[in-house]
């Protein structure tokens, strides 16, 4: 049977895996790529605790949310990288420093 | 006939406004606005005529003077704590100065457009002549001792101006500096004044009045009580001021001096006016006057009459004789006043004021002929040695051919100085040595010195003014052949004062009879001594015993004066009147005359000297110990401040700058964490996420 300490485990490990490509990549992609990883764990950690607290459809609603909310959040961030590759020529992300101090 | 308060304040007024208009525009007014001043004082002579009619033939000042008051001028009226009023008193003796002053001082301004014409400073020395003529009148109508010395200092003032008139000559005749001379004048005036000052506070003391009037009331009520000495004192502290004005012995030696001044300023000031401002103070405090004080006046006077005549016997400057006699002359008015011969010392103060005056302008006249002449012929004037000296007495000679009115003109005012009937001087001489001859052979025995140095001054009066007649204007001309042919008479503005001063030296002015014995003439009745304010005066000779030592006083000065023209005349005919051979015979007597007895020297060896120093020693002390203190203090105040300048370096900015590096170096620091880079702060935040949960776990 599975119980939530499992989902608990594969959102855990999502996450991380999520924190290490946005840690390690400089690709800009990949960095948003890395971003939405750890949004599904956050969106399987509302599903599982919605599940397996008081069995009600809070959590998975809440979900949906997050995931339509990331979709427009997807678009309008690979519209940036676009833009920055428009004007810089790469998307590396540590390339585009134009307005540091 | 009466006289009003607006008839005074215009006499005062008009010279004042001449003064102050000419001393900011003269110089932009067509003829150095000369006809401004001049206009100014006419127009106060015609006042001053009114007024002295008014009072000799309608006595308007004969019981009582016009007096006008000015409440509330010093002090609070309102409490009458110390409240002085001033204003304007006016009798006989007033109504005469006013005349002698505006008189003389209208004449000789005039004669000053022609002295002075062409000078640089022009317009200045006429507003300077105002401002005399006002200072003077100021003295003369004053009613109390304050505007009297105000008016003393004013024309000591205007004095001092005019003396330093031509200060940027370095010299003006052998050993007289102008700047230096007006000095001394000045100077010498502050002793006299010092002295008049004290008398009149000693007076103001006792009394708590100022106004003439009060001052004699209060003093006649007994203010001085049982301090009767200490108003001979006073009489003496006032003479004082009369000794340093009126050049009396030992304070003349600013007189011959002053002769620096151009000469209408040396007749108006120094002959005519300022200098009889003495005489007329001594006159109208007379009543304050103990019987003591008054012998010590008459002293004072009869030995100056004697020493500066004996002086002006051997003085070959032209102006420097006229000084000597000036001095002389004050001295007889002095002991006229001293002896009690009052209208007869006030009589010659006005009968001096002309002759005087006219001698001056006509030595001006002589000066400046002699300067032309020179100037002329190219020859220039040699300082250090007597040669081209235009007014030295052995350069002239046979003037009276080139100038014909100075030279009448001259001879009727040495007439006059001499005491030679049918002139003004014979009769005021005679009254002042009548007076002096009652007073030393008939009543006072002790005192027959007082009469016999005016004898003896008498005569050596005639035998001085008859040599400078025959240096300057008899016998051969003494100049260079080419400056003898520029000698010229001098022009209409200067020979009409001349000829309108010789006019008032005639007798017919002052009294009908030449001989005096018949008719005593107005100015003995208009002039009558005021009553003395002193409790006990001296004894008033019988009249018939004036009337029997006049005849005989009469008779002898007389003599002194034949005896004086005789002797000039003599050493004249020996070719000797320039006194030359005197000189030549190493004669001590006439090294102590030609060194004015060496009065100067010994100023300058003991009060100028002790002045010096005493100096040095103020000096010493300022320097070392009060600049000692001052600096030590000083230096003190230096290390504090270095203390404390050190507590605010290294304390007070340590500790800010410790701060601030502080907050610099942790800045520096903490920056290195922020890289920018999204990366590190991702991990920061897991770092920090993990270390939360980490503790919240424990």
């Amino acid at each position: 049977m599975v119980q939530l300490p499992h989902f608990l485990t594969v959102s855990a490990l999502l996450f991380a895996a999520g924190v290490f490509a946005v840690v390690t990549r400089r690709n800009a992609v990949a960095l948003l790529m890395g971003v939405e990883l750890m949004l599904n764990a956050a969106n399987l950690n509302f599903a599982a605790f919605s599940r397996f607290s008081h069995n009600a459809l809070d959590g998975q609603i809440f979900a949906m949310l997050s995931i339509v909310t990331a979709a427009a959040e997807v678009a309008v961030a690979l519209a940036i990288v676009l833009n920055i590759y428009r004007n810089v020529e790469t998307i590396d992300a540590d390339q585009a420093g134009d307005l540091r101090g | 006939m009466e006289t009003t308060i607006t008839t005074y304040a215009l006499i005062l007024a008009l010279p004042l406004v001449a003064f102050v208009v000419q001393v900011f525009f003269g110089k932009r007014l067509p003829r150095g606005g000369d006809w401004l001043v001049i206009g100014a004082i006419c127009i106060d002579l015609l006042l001053s005529l009114r007024v002295f009619f008014a009072a000799l033939f309608f006595s308007s000042f004969a019981s009582t003077p016009f007096v006008w008051n000015l409440r509330g001028w010093l002090g609070d009226a309102g409490t009458g704590v110390l409240a002085l009023s001033t204003g304007i008193m006016v009798d006989n003796v007033t109504a005469m100065m006013l005349v002698v002053v505006t008189g003389c001082s209208t004449l000789i301004f005039l004669f000053s457009t022609g002295y002075m014409a062409g000078h640089r400073r022009y317009s200045l020395f006429f507003a300077y002549l105002s401002l005399f003529a006002f200072s003077m009148l100021l003295l003369v109508l004053g009613n109390n001792l304050i505007a009297l010395f105000m008016g003393w200092e004013l024309v000591g003032l205007s004095s001092y101006l005019l003396i330093g008139f031509l200060f940027e000559e370095p010299v003006v005749a052998p050993d007289i500096v102008p700047a230096s001379a007006c000095k001394k004048a000045f100077i010498t005036n502050r002793i006299g004044d010092t002295g008049f000052l004290l008398g009149i506070l000693t007076l103001f003391s006792f009394t708590g009045k100022i106004a003439y009037g009060d001052v004699f009331e209060a003093v006649r009520n007994g203010a001085f009580g049982d301090h009767a000495t200490l108003l001979t004192v006073a009489g003496i502290l006032l003479f004082c001021g009369a000794m340093a004005k009126s050049a009396q012995f030992p304070l003349h030696v600013w007189l011959p001096d002053a002769m620096a001044g151009p000469t209408p300023v040396s007749a108006l000031i120094h002959a005519a006016t300022m200098v009889a401002a003495g005489v007329y103070m001594v006159a109208r405090l007379y009543p304050l006057f103990t019987p003591d004080a008054l012998t010590f006046i008459a002293y004072v006077g009869a030995f100056t009459a004697l020493f500066g005549a004996t002086i002006a016997l051997v003085m070959n400057d032209i102006k420097r004789v006229l000084a000597y006699s000036t001095i002389s002359q004050l001295g007889y008015m002095v002991f006229g006043l001293g002896v009690g011969a009052y209208s007869a010392g006030l009589f010659h103060l006005m009968t001096h004021a002309f002759f005087k005056a006219l001698l001056f302008l006509a030595a001006g006249s002589v000066i400046h002929a002699m300067h032309r002449a020179y100037h002329h012929a190219g020859l220039e004037w040699n300082p250090r040695s007597r040669e081209n000296d235009a007014q030295d007495m052995r350069n002239m000679g046979g003037l009276r051919k080139a100038m014909p009115v100075t030279f009448a003109t001259t001879a009727v005012a040495v007439l006059a100085i001499s005491g030679v009937p049918f002139t003004s001087g014979f009769l005021s001489k005679d009254m002042i040595l009548g007076g002096a001859f009652a007073f030393g052979f008939v009543e006072n025995p002790q005192h027959f010195l007082i009469p016999v140095f005016g004898f003896a001054a008498a005569l050596l009066t005639a035998f001085y003014m008859a040599r400078l007649l025959i240096m300057t204007f008899l016998g051969t001309n003494r100049m260079a052949e080419r400056g003898q042919k520029a000698l010229r008479e001098s022009p209409w503005n200067m020979t009409v004062p001349l000829v309108l001063l010789a006019v008032l030296c005639g007798w017919f002015w002052y009294n009908p009879d030449p001989t005096t014995i018949f008719a005593k003439g107005w100015v003995s009745s208009f002039l009558t001594p005021p009553a003395s304010a002193v409790p006990q005066t001296l004894v008033a000779a019988p009249a018939d015993a004036h009337h029997a030592a006049h005849v005989a006083a009469m008779l002898v000065s007389l003599f002194c004066a034949g005896a004086g023209f005789f002797a000039a005349w003599m050493l004249d005919r020996r070719g000797a009147i320039s006194l030359e051979h005197w000189r030549l015979s190493g004669s001590r007597v006439y090294q102590l005359l030609a060194n004015k007895y060496y009065v100067d020297e010994l100023y300058s060896r003991t009060a100028v000297a002790g002045m010096v120093q005493l100096s040095r020693i103020l000096g010493w002390f300022d320097k070392v110990l009060v600049d000692g203190v001052v600096n030590a203090t000083g230096r003190f105040q230096t290390g504090l401040s270095e203390l404390s300048g050190l507590v605010d370096r290294y304390g007070v900015d340590g500790l800010v700058n410790a701060l601030a590096s502080f907050v610099r170096d942790t800045g520096t620091e903490v920056r290195q964490i922020q890289t920018g880079r999204i990366q590190n702060y991702v991990v920061y935040a897991t770092v920090g996420l993990i270390v939360l949960i980490v503790v919240t776990g424990m």
